[in-house]
């Protein structure tokens, strides 16, 4: 495993940070039929270290498939992508999962916990892909379940617990491997008011800890929380609003 | 990923999708238990005639009258000879220094009496000799005397059964016994080989061979058997036996010379061929486990997508995935192949239970052959579903909305 690209930047340094992310005209065309579905149009874009931006917009503008572009797990079909500030589009699909182990997390709206596997076991998941040693694999996700506070539930399955006990595992398991970029397409769709705030708060807290953090939704509440708020219509960003400042 | 971890990895897999795993744990266990044991029967049985066979040593040549014309093949038990195989020939084989020694055999049924029990049974005229180159143990007494094989002298040694069928728990030995006109001393009891096949002296009687001749009213003998000093110097001895009966017979090369070897050795490659080739039947039944693996496992690969994708997004890469689903094959077809053997060999450890003389079990080749076989099968059937598996794009992989 390795721990090399763990940002260690403060949150104060990362104003002037260079960018993680850059996206060039980026392309990602579905032909269904006789119709050509540009679920991305030549989108450009550019996250910078630090960043926290909501990705908002209408069933079908192209949203998840912009998050799945930036987590290497679709490749667009013109268009570059750098990762920080290396390309990817012409990389293999080996290096391209070496890259996602390192630097990406995700967070899903149905969670992908694996049934069969303890709370434990699913945040250790990424560390056992990566071959870390059992002892400090043991560690680490003890520290994670403290953090998330689900220490007592460390061995229950992903069936006996509530929605957003089983999100907040998705959470610790994206970022056991402390990426630098954390993506989530609608982490609280499937989560009642209160789970939902829960949820909200330990991202925000990651994101202040100096992870990028990318939120795909549909909730205007949560969206407008972000510094940064995209707004995507056929699969175009239409608007890239910067706030200053975050107002609570 | 390490191993150990991968094998963790693949158990809660397996004890997760439990009727699959069952399943296909089955037809390794089958495939594998069918091998082992139908080699393990077949091997047995071979075993078992060879041994009923193979009643004289490897070094002993038979000497049979008459001339069988075609190689290979059984020589004639029956059939007319030109001239007989005489005490004077097998005296002549004497003095070829390689012989350690010799024993002629008469053969024949006669009517046995003691008091008032009679049976019909089995008479063997042969020499002292004849007890170490067929390996007779004696129970009680002693064996034929040693001395001139031309004297008659009035004595037997009764086989096991035999003894029993005209004592029954009385003592026999310095009893006399009447077979037709004549009447024998018992000297000895000769100790029990168990069920046999070919000649069976359980329920024999053995009498010096001019005895016999006289009591079958019969010159020639059955056979002559010549036991080499060492096997090396089996093929010369057996062209001077030839030269020396020649010259003794007018020039006429009118005996057929066997070792036990080639009279086994059609019996043996005939019952080995059959064991291989009913191991080699069961063999396809791994076969057919491999190709239930490989649509079970197909099958598990589209059930498991979502999961495949969530491993890619989690950085797994192909060649891990590819692993995974491989080793799982792996484990399966070890765990299986394991309970496979462990089943065939206390079938087969149940059967040496239950028939003692007949030494059921596969040689340890087959049973590796049949764990490596199962374990290749496996995998090599695996590899596709694998591959497959592998070869999913991850964002396709996901969009398979599953799992909780
Ligand atoms: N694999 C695919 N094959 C064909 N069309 C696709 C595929 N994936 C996405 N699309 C199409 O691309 C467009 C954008 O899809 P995307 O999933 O990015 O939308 P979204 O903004 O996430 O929508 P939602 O808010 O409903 O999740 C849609 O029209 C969708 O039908
Ligand atoms: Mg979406």
């Amino acid at each position: 495993m390795s721990v090399a690209n763990r940002s260690s930047s403060s949150p104060s340094q990362l104003k002037s940070a260079e960018p993680v992310v850059a996206l060039h005209e980026i392309n990602r065309h579905f032909q269904l039929g006789e119709q050509t579905v540009k679920a991305l149009d030549a989108v450009s874009l550019e996250l910078l270290a630090g960043d926290y931006v909501s990705v908002m917009g209408p069933s079908g503008s192209g949203k998840s498939t912009l998050l799945n572009i930036l987590g290497l797990l679709d490749r667009p079909d013109a268009g570059a992508y750098l990762l920080n500030g290396a390309p990817t589009q012409d990389l293999s699909e080996e290096k391209r999962a070496r890259l996602r182990q390192q630097n990406i997390g995700f967070v899903f709206q149905s969670y992908h916990l694996i049934p069969r596997m303890s709370a434990r076991e699913n945040i250790e998941l990424p560390l056992i892909l990566a071959g870390t040693a059992p002892k400090e694999r043991a560690r680490m996700v003890s520290e994670m379940l403290e953090r998330l506070g689900l220490t007592a539930r460390a061995s229950h399955l992903p069936n006996q617990l509530s929605g957003g006990q089983r999100q907040r595992v998705a959470i610790g398991r994206a970022i056991i491997m402390k990426p630098k970029l954390l993506l989530a397409d609608e982490p609280t769709g499937n989560l009642d008011t209160q789970s939902g705030a829960d949820v909200v708060t330990l991202l925000e807290e990651l994101n202040t800890q100096g992870i990028t953090l990318v939120v795909v939704t549909h909730d205007v509440e949560l969206g407008k929380r972000a510094r940064r708020q995209l707004r995507m219509v056929d699969g175009r960003i239409q608007s890239d609003l910067r706030q200053s400042d975050v107002s609570d | 990923m390490r191993a150990m971890d991968l094998a963790r990895f693949n158990f809660q897999v397996m004890v997760g999708h439990r009727f699959r795993t069952i399943m296909l744990m089955i037809a390794l266990i089958i495939g594998v238990a069918a091998v082992n044991l139908l080699t393990g029967l077949g091997e047995g049985a071979r075993l078992f005639v060879l041994g009923e066979f193979s009643f004289l040593g490897k070094n002993t040549l038979i000497i049979m009258p008459g001339k069988k014309e075609t190689t290979g093949g059984m020589p004639p038990i029956t059939g007319e000879a030109p001239r007989d195989l005489t005490l004077e020939d097998m005296r002549a084989l004497t003095r070829l220094s390689a012989i350690n020694r010799t024993a002629p055999l008469i053969a024949g049924m006669a009517e046995l009496s003691y008091q008032s029990r009679l049976r019909e049974s089995f008479v063997v005229g042969t020499t002292h000799d004849f007890f170490a180159i067929r390996k007779l143990s004696l129970l009680q007494g002693r064996a034929l005397p040693p001395g001139d094989p031309t004297f008659a002298d009035a004595v037997c040694v009764l086989g096991q059964t035999l003894k029993r069928e005209l004592f029954g728990p009385e003592p026999a030995l310095g009893q006399w016994v009447r077979a037709g006109d004549r009447r024998f001393r018992v000297i000895g009891i000769l100790e029990g080989k168990g069920v046999a096949m070919g000649l069976n002296f359980d329920e024999a009687m053995l009498i010096p061979v001019a005895s016999a001749q006289m009591l079958f009213n019969q010159e020639g003998l059955f056979r002559v058997f010549a036991e080499v000093r060492s096997e090396r110097e089996l093929t010369p001895t057996r062209n001077a036996i030839l030269s020396i009966i020649k010259e003794r017979h007018d020039g006429e090369e009118d005996i057929t010379l066997i070792t036990q070897d080639a009279l086994l050795s059609s019996f043996d490659e005939i019952l080995r061929t059959l064991t291989l080739a009913v191991g080699g039947i069961a063999g396809i039944s791994l076969a057919v486990a491999g190709v239930l693996i490989m649509n079970v496992m197909l099958i598990s690969v589209s059930q498991r997508t979502a999961e495949i994708g969530l491993l890619k997004a989690l950085g797994a890469s192909a060649a891990t995935v590819r692993r995974l689903f491989l080793s799982e094959a792996l484990l399966l077809a070890i765990i299986g192949s394991l309970i496979g053997l462990l089943i065939s060999e206390s079938l087969l450890a149940a059967g040496r239970l239950l028939y003692n003389q007949i030494p059921l079990g596969s040689p340890v080749w087959v049973k590796v052959a049949a764990v490596g076989v199962a374990i290749v099968t496996a995998l090599l059937f695996a590899y596709l579903p694998a591959r497959k598996a592998a070869a999913l794009a991850p964002v396709e992989a996901l969009t398979h909305k599953q799992g909780p």
